[in-house]
């Protein structure tokens, strides 16, 4: 399979991809890892005039925690490379969790986080976890770069805020102000495949009470679910059987999911009802642990 | 169509296409490629390199697998241009003029292939796990190959395979003799 003509850029600074996106009217399309643009370009799902390839800029293959806690991931920082992260888990568990569960090991040599949260994907993995986090992008065009929240940058499956001069350069992803907590879990048919139904949780704990709780789901809806609300129940309480149960509830509560090919409906909530407590009950117990 | 020259000509047909220049297998190659044309099929038509399968090509199966600056990469899902200033290392590339490479040899001893369209794909990832993690588990094994997919040998040869090499490699290195 074939994609259609395309020109191709390959800029190296963010500069230069920007001004080259301005030109070209809405007729361009970033690439980055391109595991998933690359496979709609062959099936021409898409057909863009230019490709703006951003693997030739240095500088943007970081993850770095800042002073606050903030978690910098760069617009070519690959899976492998917060799979691979030796201080992920200790400041954010729920992404390091999440890691090595994104699609199959070469797909992740190449893919990348930035990329995957802009492709919006209601199945994607990142956006889940960003989602349950706070996190947000940083988007970078003519007129300089601008914040955007994860639960305003998703417009719809595959459609971002992003205006067609802007590229993404980071996300960022706030971490705990006391300890962190969190895990992700995911059911796939397969190695590499997408979520039948995966869960986010992330907690920030004070001792043993929790501060701070956040969930997103992912492949039960047409969209990211944001379960925020839902799990917040759990706020200023501590892990016990009854609180996890509630919370577990709540979340199953929101998710949307519809019959397909990958289960039916009943099945994909019961998963979620049962990720969530299996992430609690396992994180309550490693909290008496360390007790 | 896409125009590939070892020695560099312009384009006659009007189509535009980008000088790129790429290491494959230890040899430099100057070549004028068409923008949408991908990696694999560089690699196949324009270079004779056929040792790369292309399987699905929809990115699920990893036939196509070749090292890109060391890491294993789906040649089908990466474009020709994207090898400017890269090091590319096909199956081609495993073994010197007298001798296969351990892993070659590893999938040899142990029966590790039987139609063999996967297996350049997943000795090349095997490769890249084992300069990586010379002594794997079986299930580091088995997750590094997680993205090769096999429909003859139910993958158990493969794994014994990958520790034949793993064990050759580190005997040649003087480690647990
Ligand atoms: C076999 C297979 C299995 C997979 N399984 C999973 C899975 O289980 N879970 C999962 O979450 N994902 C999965 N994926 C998708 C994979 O994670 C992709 O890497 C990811 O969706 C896209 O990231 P990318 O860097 O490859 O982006 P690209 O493919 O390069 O781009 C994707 C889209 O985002 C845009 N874009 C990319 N970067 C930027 C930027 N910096 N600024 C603005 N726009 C940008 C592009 O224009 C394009 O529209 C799978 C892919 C494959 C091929
Ligand atoms: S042919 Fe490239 S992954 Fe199957
Ligand atoms: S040996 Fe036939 S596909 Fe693996």
């Amino acid at each position: 399979m074939y994609p259609n003509r395309f020109d191709y850029e390959s800029p190296t600074t963010v500069e230069e991809a920007i001004a080259i996106l301005d030109r070209s009217g809405g007729e361009a399309k970033v690439l980055s890892g391109g595991q998933s643009l690359i496979p709609m370009l062959k099936l021409r799902f898409a057909a863009p005039a230019t490709i703006v390839d951003i693997n030739n800029i240095p500088g943007l293959d970081y993850h770095h925690v800042d002073d606050e806690g903030n978690l910098h991931i760069g617009a070519l920082c690959r899976h492998v490379d917060l799979e691979e992260s030796t201080t992920l888990a200790d400041t954010h568990p729920t992404l390091a969790a999440a890691a090595e569960l994104v699609a199959d090991p070469i797909v992740r040599t190449r893919g990348t986080f930035v990329g995957s949260v802009c492709h919006a994907d209601p199945q994607g993995d990142w956006a889940a976890t960003m989602l349950a986090q706070g996190g947000y992008v940083v988007a970078q065009g003519p007129n300089g770069r601008r914040r955007i929240d994860m639960g305003d940058f998703v417009l719809g499956p595959f459609v971002t805020a992003l205006a067609y001069n802007e590229m993404a350069v980071e996300a960022v992803i706030p971490g705990a102000s006391g300890t962190p907590r969190g895990s992700y879990l995911k059911l796939e048919r397969r190695v590499g495949d997408f979520a039948t139904a995966s869960v986010a949780v992330s907690l920030d704990m004070d001792g043993d009470v929790i501060r701070k709780a956040g969930c997103a789901l992912a492949g039960v809806g047409g969209r990211t679910i944001d379960a925020n609300d839902a799990i917040s129940c759990l706020v200023g309480k501590t892990l016990t059987e009854d609180s996890i149960d509630q919370a577990s509830d709540a979340v199953a509560a929101v998710a949307e999911p519809r019959t397909d090919h990958r289960g039916s409906d009943a099945y994909k909530r019961h998963i979620v009802q049962t990720f969530v407590k299996r992430i609690l009950t396992n994180l309550a117990r490693t909290e008496q642990k360390a007790a | 169509m896409t125009s590939l020259y070892d020695e560099v000509q312009t384009p006659t047909d009007g189509v535009p296409t980008r000088r790129v220049t790429m290491t494959v297998n230890g040899e430099k190659r100057t070549v004028d490629v068409e923008p949408r044309l991908l990696l694999a099929h560089l690699l196949r038509q324009g270079m004779q390199l056929t040792g790369t399968h292309v399987g699905c090509d929809t990115t699920s199966c990893g036939a196509c697998t070749v090292l890109f600056d060391g890491r294993p990469v789906k040649s089908c899902t990466m474009l020709a241009v994207q090898a400017d200033g890269h090091d590319v290392e096909t199956v081609e590339g495993m073994s010197s003029a007298s001798e296969l490479h351990p892993v070659q040899e590893g999938f040899k001893q142990e029966h590790g292939l039987q139609c063999g369209y996967c297996t350049p794909g997943m000795m090349l990832t095997s490769k890249a796990l084992l300069e990586r993690n010379p002594d794997p588990s079986e299930d580091d094994i088995r997750w590094a190959l997680s993205g090769n997919l096999c429909r003859c040998t139910g993958y158990q040869n493969i794994v014994k395979s990958v520790l034949w090499a793993a064990e050759k490699m580190r005997a040649e290195r003087g480690e647990d003799a």
